[in-house]
């Protein structure tokens, strides 16, 4: 690489904004990416990353500010145009067609064609396979899409780029599911781009990555551009404090508790490829957090713990005596609830009752006979619906009526109402408001206070660090760091949680 | 980024491996080409008149309009939707067409079939909108449309019977002409079949069909008009409805209110014996037009072999689940056998 002259950047954001309803998902964004670069964005989750990637594929329309290609402003209204104008995308989520071949996946809508407009399928094939020359590669143009591991539904994104001299080349994420081979093999190849002269964007969280790939680094932050700096004058600390840099503040109104004896402890829990040797526990009065990356394998341990999904080894005990895996009923009768991060599908039944949601975990204790006493559900959903004061209209109107935080509520009612001893909250404030959020928080404080054990699984780092009494930090499927209250920091935190599961168990 | 320096020669795959997506394509048409062949060879060995040339005729006529409707259906089922209201414009269209006759008793053949075509067009231009316009799921879309259609019907017929008598013979003529010992409808059967295979294996609209239905969401990031693409098959399967209706008039010589009822799941089983996926993305007309042979004699072949009549539904289900079985058992070997061929570094 030698350095660059400067010719207009090839793709510029000018004052980009885009909101959904009341979230502002990108400010003002700016940015210049040049020919010849390859130009890391970091930013935590829910930054404004994607909602970027989107703009400039031509998914969402910027409400206000523009875009420009090679100095030109451009207004995308479909994909297709980002596509005309050389901006090429890989999403984060598959874009392949798995009934078809490779080829039709590559040169779909742009198919070569012969007289008559027909199709040209040799000329195709041929034309794939000299994509896949250049990359080096070889998948066969004529094989379905379906099958093809993440790696090489990445190549066939690629040479689709390639295929239409795509100027421009955003990858979103593109490592997450590779192994380290790959992820060479990706490098080599966004390198050799780079020095023909298409501008790469390249999003990633692993630090290490960004820094050996890219040459300059934007930082964003709650939807607005934070810095823009070659990667030389970068640490990876002042990348990290750039994107966490916010005031945590009253928001997170912990209490001091006592702490008991343990009660929950877990050992060397191992699920082939999802996670492995976790291992922590957790005592009367505590909260602890799970924090990490968005895929570190944190849901994963605690439905495993839970009974939901299977481990291949490791012990699981309560107050201790073990755990049975893969028995969600024998979970809950040693007094362990699970309020999972998914609520409209996992946590609530949407056309049922707010009452009858607030009871489900109860219909037992409720019954006789086998059948629900009305009188004695509607005392109990009364009882934990006025002690968590949700917002209800009425207890029989469908719980898909309320609000989110309200919902959450009602989720953590339901759970509350089995009295358990182990409470694990996965993402307990996910999509809900500052005001509400204080207030599961508080909540889930003053629970610790009564003596519950408190597993906080969280991706927002405020959150961790407000409410925490001990910090997990997962990465890649293996908890990388275990923080007292006192020694985590967004820094700490963030360090642990990029970090490459391998640097630590080797 | 153009012309690339210091290319690669072009690799041909040159390894040996089967290019194997054609591959369990085929497989899966001859299965049922197979299947066919079976139950004619059998039934012919248990009563040798089976192959007799009349017959033959026989059988081919009645799978015409089958064969006409599962193209049209398999369109659809391709772009993930379906039509069920098509037994109603068959209906609709046929009856539309007795009466043009009868109000016009001189009107000439073809004007009044394409009038015939014209209301199966028009009708699958008002599921398409609907499908399309307000993104309802197509099966409930078309539902209703199967009930509007079909009330439409009896309203105008009001309990009337057309007959034979009240249509001129150049008409029901077509019913029975043959060319080179062909019935006419049969040939016109064929010629739906292979234009509309030629169209979606040929055409940037007829692949991106199948895109559509393939993955929905990956078809618009890709720029394809998706909207459009699921719009064009229920006009395209309305008008070939239309013309399955004017071909039962011509034939039967007798429409009523009824005709059709309940025929649009024989269309889907037909479609989806010849391996078109319900969920769409994959099949060819050519495997429905088989499906749509096959189901028609399998009718012709039981009374032949003695079996009670009353079993035949039986075994068009059972057909049907041993399509479906097939077709995940061939995805599963196909699944296996892809994840070990990746790519391989050069």
């Amino acid at each position: 690489m030698t350095a660059h002259p400067q010719p207009p950047p090839l793709l510029s954001l000018v004052g980009v904004t885009k909101s959904f309803g009341t979230v502002h998902a990108l400010q003002g964004v700016s940015l210049d990416v040049c020919a010849g670069e390859v130009h890391a964005l970091c930013g935590e989750n829910g930054a404004g990353k994607s909602t970027l990637v989107k703009a400039v594929a031509g998914v969402h329309r910027p409400d206000a500010g523009h875009i420009e290609v090679a100095g030109t402003p451009v207004y995308f209204s479909a994909p297709a145009d980002a596509q005309r104008a050389g901006v090429a995308v890989i999403h984060q989520e598959p874009t392949l067609f798995p009934d078809l071949s490779v080829a039709e996946n590559i040169f779909m809508g742009r198919q070569p064609l012969a007289r008559g407009r027909r199709i040209d399928r040799a000329a195709m094939h041929a034309e794939c396979d000299r994509l896949f020359a250049r990359l080096s590669v070889r998948i066969a143009p004529d094989r379905p899409a379906r099958g093809l591991s993440i790696a090489d539904q990445q190549l066939v994104e690629i040479a689709k780029a390639l295929s239409f001299d795509a100027r421009v080349l955003v990858m979103d994420e593109p490592t997450a599911a590779l192994s380290g081979t790959e992820v060479d093999r990706l490098f080599a190849i966004a390198r050799s781009l780079r020095d023909r002269g298409t501008a790469v964007v390249f999003i990633s969280h692993r630090f290490d990555e960004v820094f050996a790939l890219c040459d300059r680094i934007t930082v964003m932050r709650d939807g607005r551009h934070i810095s823009t700096d070659p990667v030389s004058d970068l640490s990876m600390d002042a990348v990290v404090r750039r994107m966490v840099g916010r005031d945590v503040d009253t928001l997170f109104p912990k209490e001091d508790t006592e702490k008991g004896r343990t009660v929950l402890e877990v050992e060397v829990l191992t699920r082939a490829g999802v996670f492995s040797d976790v291992g922590f526990r957790v005592r009367v009065g505590e909260i602890v957090a799970l924090a990490g990356l968005v895929g570190a394998g944190r849901s994963e341990v605690v439905r495993a713990l839970f009974g939901v999904d299977r481990y291949d080894s490791g012990t699981v005990r309560i107050a201790g005596s073990l755990l049975p895996p893969g028995r969600p009923a024998a979970a809950m009768a040693a007094g362990v609830a699970l309020v999972p991060e998914d609520r409209r599908n996992q946590g609530l039944v949407m056309e049922l009752s707010t009452g009858r949601n607030a009871t489900l975990t109860r219909r037992w204790a409720l019954s006789r006979f086998g059948l629900l006493r009305r009188r004695a559900e509607e005392q109990a959903a009364r009882f934990w619906i006025e002690r968590l004061q949700v917002k209800a209209g009425s207890l029989t109107e469908p719980v898909a009526t309320l609000s989110g935080g309200n919902q959450q509520k009602v989720v953590l009612a339901k759970w509350l109402a089995t009295e358990p001893r182990v409470l694990i909250v996965d993402e307990p404030t996910r999509g809900i408001d500052v005001g509400t959020k204080a207030e599961v928080h508080r909540l889930l404080s003053r629970l610790a206070g009564q003596g519950i054990a408190v597993v906080m699984v969280s991706s927002e780092l405020p959150e961790v660090l407000g409410m925490a009494d001990r910090v997990l930090v997962m990465s890649e499927g293996r908890i990388t760091a275990e923080l007292s209250r006192e020694e985590a920091t967004e820094e700490s935190v963030m360090h642990a949680a990029t970090t490459r599961a391998m640097e630590v168990s080797g | 980024m153009s012309a690339p320096v210091g290319e690669a020669p072009v690799q041909r795959d040159g390894s040996g491996k089967p290019r194997t997506g054609r591959r369990v394509r085929q497989v899966r048409e001859l299965g049922i080409l197979l299947a066919l062949v079976l139950l004619v060879a059998v039934t012919t060995l248990y009563n040798p008149g089976f192959l007799m040339a009349q017959n033959v005729r026989d059988l081919l006529l009645g799978a015409t309009l089958l064969t006409i409707l599962a193209v049209g259906q398999s369109m659809v089922l391709i772009t993930r939707n379906v039509d069920l209201s098509v037994g109603s414009v068959l209906g609709l269209s046929a009856f539309a067409v007795g009466v043009l006759f009868v109000s016009f008793p001189g009107l000439p053949v073809p004007l009044a079939a394409l009038a015939g075509v014209l209301v199966g067009t028009a009708c699958g231009l008002v599921n398409g909108l609907l499908v399309a316009a307000t993104r309802v799921p197509a099966l409930v879309v078309t539902l209703g449309t199967l009930y509007i259609f079909r009330g439409i019907d009896h309203w105008w017929a009001s309990g009337r019977q057309i007959n034979a008598a009240d249509m001129p013979p150049a008409f029901l003529g077509i019913g029975r002409a043959t060319v080179l010992g062909l019935p006419v409808p049969a040939l016109l059967a064929l010629a739906v079949v292979l234009a509309a295979g030629w169209c979606l294996s040929s055409y940037r609209s007829g692949r991106e069909l199948y895109a559509v239905g393939s993955d929905p969401h990956a078809a618009r990031l890709a720029g394809i008009p998706v909207d459009r693409r699921v719009f064009i098959p229920f006009v395209v399967n309305g008008s070939l409805a239309g013309l399955a209706g004017v071909l039962y008039a011509a034939r039967f010589g007798t429409v009523d209110a009824t005709v059709g009822t309940g025929l649009e799941l024989e269309v889907v089983a037909a479609a989806v014996v010849g391996g078109v996926a319900i969920f769409g993305g994959s099949g060819t007309v050519y495997g429905a037009a088989l499906g749509a042979l096959l189901l028609t004699t399998i009718g012709a072949a039981l009374p032949v072999l003695r079996v009670d009549a009353f079993w035949q539904q039986a075994i068009v289900g059972l057909l049907i689940l041993v399509a479906i079985g097939l077709d995940r058992l061939l995805a599963l070997r196909t699944a296996r056998r892809l994840r070990g061929g990746g790519s391989r570094g050069a």
